[in-house]
């Protein structure tokens, strides 16, 4: 029998989350701090409007680009917090979450030899997708010193004939950084100079911890080269429900909507109905758990200051990116060995990329109680290994 | 820091100075000196603990008892409420809109003493004009605490 499988997919490097996964799930008393999705359950009043809309019988599929409704609440919710205007009409497709919007975005501007840049540490699929649609990666190392924010140098070094997409993920997931206003104006002048398409990433916009997240379509001249992607798992705890949207230029909007409606017909209806609610009621419930998770960012920062463990102060998302160089242990190594012996599971960083070698990411989507007792056990091991 | 250092003592007031200002971002002084202000002001007026009893061997018997009065020249519903809330045994004493005036909460060792305290003590003072009382048979939830609350992690161990 002749192998039917795709050369591309073949291709693709495992994700070191997974294999990392298969320790972790082995031990049985292990606490785990490597979740990348809230601790909090999705608010009462989104779950009631969910069960509502079933008991409704609205069962069936919406229109492709997602419901009417929820792309105007969408509209205003962008308006609301960004100042940008998308026309709820043909500006904003409803998703399988914001990593739907990462596939069909791509697919939908990537042509064969393209290049798409990606700056690494970052969210694990962004370099498949890239891939999958025929792309070339170009992989921007980000740095420590610079607070993993994009630096304008990086991105010219890592600019060619052949760039099309630049991918922004900020607040990022697992390093925490954010990308402030004059950054990104920095960055949006080079991409503007270039015209370069900017695939931004604000999954986590809602969770920041010193000023409000800023998009950089609402940047001058940004918007009708920006592909915005936000969606509701982190913000509302709502990961299981797989929702998120995409907003941007109309032609970009169409084609993306022409591949979903290929593909995925319309994201889940009872999901897009709860959403309603989510965007018209959920502020409040939204700044509880920023407020939460800035406590537990405050008490691991401090914690780490204790144990003499090197990391930058994150800002955004809920992951602290500790330096684990000193001990001459890849991160890997670390890992492992903090979870044989202590019984703390962690992602190595070099599961977001090669970059993330010699970094953790620590998770604080758990409660106060639970990160205490993990953070007692990462001391207890980063002494043993200090003496 | 105010509302954020109220909300997380609501909840948990058994928290430490040293811990509070690091989640607050601030001083250990600082948190100090405004739960000092809070107390002084009367915002925070006491630290209670929430007990389920019904796990313990002590026999408790809780009451709502819907109060019907007549506001006293001059004094309204206050000097009345102070009659009914001096005695130890109630727990609190609320001022309502409609259909009725005081809901006042009662705690004693059995049905009969709250009987008692209602025949007795309640309804023969002047103003009350009529009660009617609830037992109380279970508790679900409590100052915003669920009572018996089963919280497990189910989601994956390790997740992008």
């Amino acid at each position: 029998m002749k192998n039917f499988l795709s050369d591309t997919v073949t291709g693709l490097k495992p994700s070191g989350i997974r294999r990392f996964f298969d320790i972790v799930s082995e031990m049985k008393d292990a606490i785990s701090l490597g979740v990348g999705e809230p601790d909090f359950d999705t608010p009462w009043f989104i779950r009631d409007e969910g069960i509502y809309s079933l008991e409704r019988g609205r069962t069936f599929y919406t229109s492709n680009a997602g419901l009417k409704e929820l792309r105007e609440e969408i509209s205003n919710y962008i308006k609301r917090k960004q100042g940008i205007t998308y026309c709820a009409d043909n500006e904003i497709v409803v998703t399988v979450g914001g990593s739907e919007a990462i596939d069909i975005g791509l697919r939908a501007v990537i042509n064969p030899q393209d290049e798409v840049i990606i700056p690494q540490p970052s969210y694990v699929s962004y370099e498949p997708c890239a891939i999958l649609a025929g792309a070339k990666p170009v992989i921007i190392n980000l740095r420590a010193e610079n607070e993993f924010r994009l630096q304008c140098e990086e991105l010219l070094n890592a600019i060619t004939d052949k760039t099309k997409v630049l991918i922004l993920p900020y607040p990022n997931n697992p390093t925490g950084a954010i990308m402030e206003r004059d950054n990104l104006e920095q960055i949006a002048q080079i991409v503007k100079e270039k015209d370069i398409l900017v695939m931004s990433d604000e999954i986590y916009s809602e969770l920041t911890y010193k000023d409000k997240h800023v998009s950089i379509a609402a940047l001058e001249g940004m918007k009708e080269r920006t592909i915005l992607i936000n969606g509701f798992s982190k913000a509302y705890a709502m990961t299981g429900w797989r929702l998120g949207y995409a907003c941007g230029p109309a032609d970009i909007i169409a084609q993306m909507t022409k591949i979903h409606q290929f593909a995925i017909m319309c994201a889940p209806t009872t999901s897009q109905y709860a959403a309603v609610q989510a965007l018209k009621k959920g502020d409040e419930e939204v700044t509880k758990m920023r407020q939460s998770y800035n406590q537990r960012r405050r008490f691991l920062m401090e914690a780490f200051k204790e144990m003499g463990l090197e990391c930058f102060e994150p800002y955004g998302a809920f992951y602290v990116f500790p330096c684990i160089k000193e001990f001459n242990m890849t991160s890997e190594e670390f890992a492992t060995q903090l979870l044989m012996e202590e019984k703390v599971a962690v992602v190595p960083g070099t599961a977001f990329g090669d970059c993330g070698e010699g970094y953790l990411r620590i998770s604080y989507a758990y409660s106060l109680e639970n990160l205490k007792i993990a953070l007692q056990r990462i001391k207890n091991f980063v002494e043993k290994l200090k003496s | 820091m105010r509302d954020e250092l109220l909300s997380i003592l609501e909840k948990n007031s058994r928290i430490d100075f040293k811990e509070l200002a690091v989640l607050l971002g601030v001083t250990e002084e600082q948190v100090l000196n405004e739960i000092s202000k809070l107390e002084k002001e009367n915002i925070i007026c006491a630290y209670h603990t929430l007990i389920n009893w019904e796990k313990t061997d002590i026999e408790k018997v809780s009451a709502l008892i819907e109060v019907k009065v007549t506001p006293q020249r001059g004094q309204g519903f206050d000097r009345i409420a102070e009659r009914i809330y001096n005695y130890p045994e109630v727990k609190s004493v609320y001022l309502l809109s409609g259909g009725y005036d005081l809901l006042v909460t009662l705690e004693e060792k059995s049905l009969k003493e709250i009987a008692a305290f209602v025949s007795d003590k309640l309804s023969t003072l002047d103003s009350v004009l009529s009660t009617a009382t609830h037992f109380i048979l279970k508790k679900y939830k409590d100052h915003g605490t669920i009572i018996n609350a089963t919280s497990k992690d189910e989601r994956e161990v390790i997740t992008p």
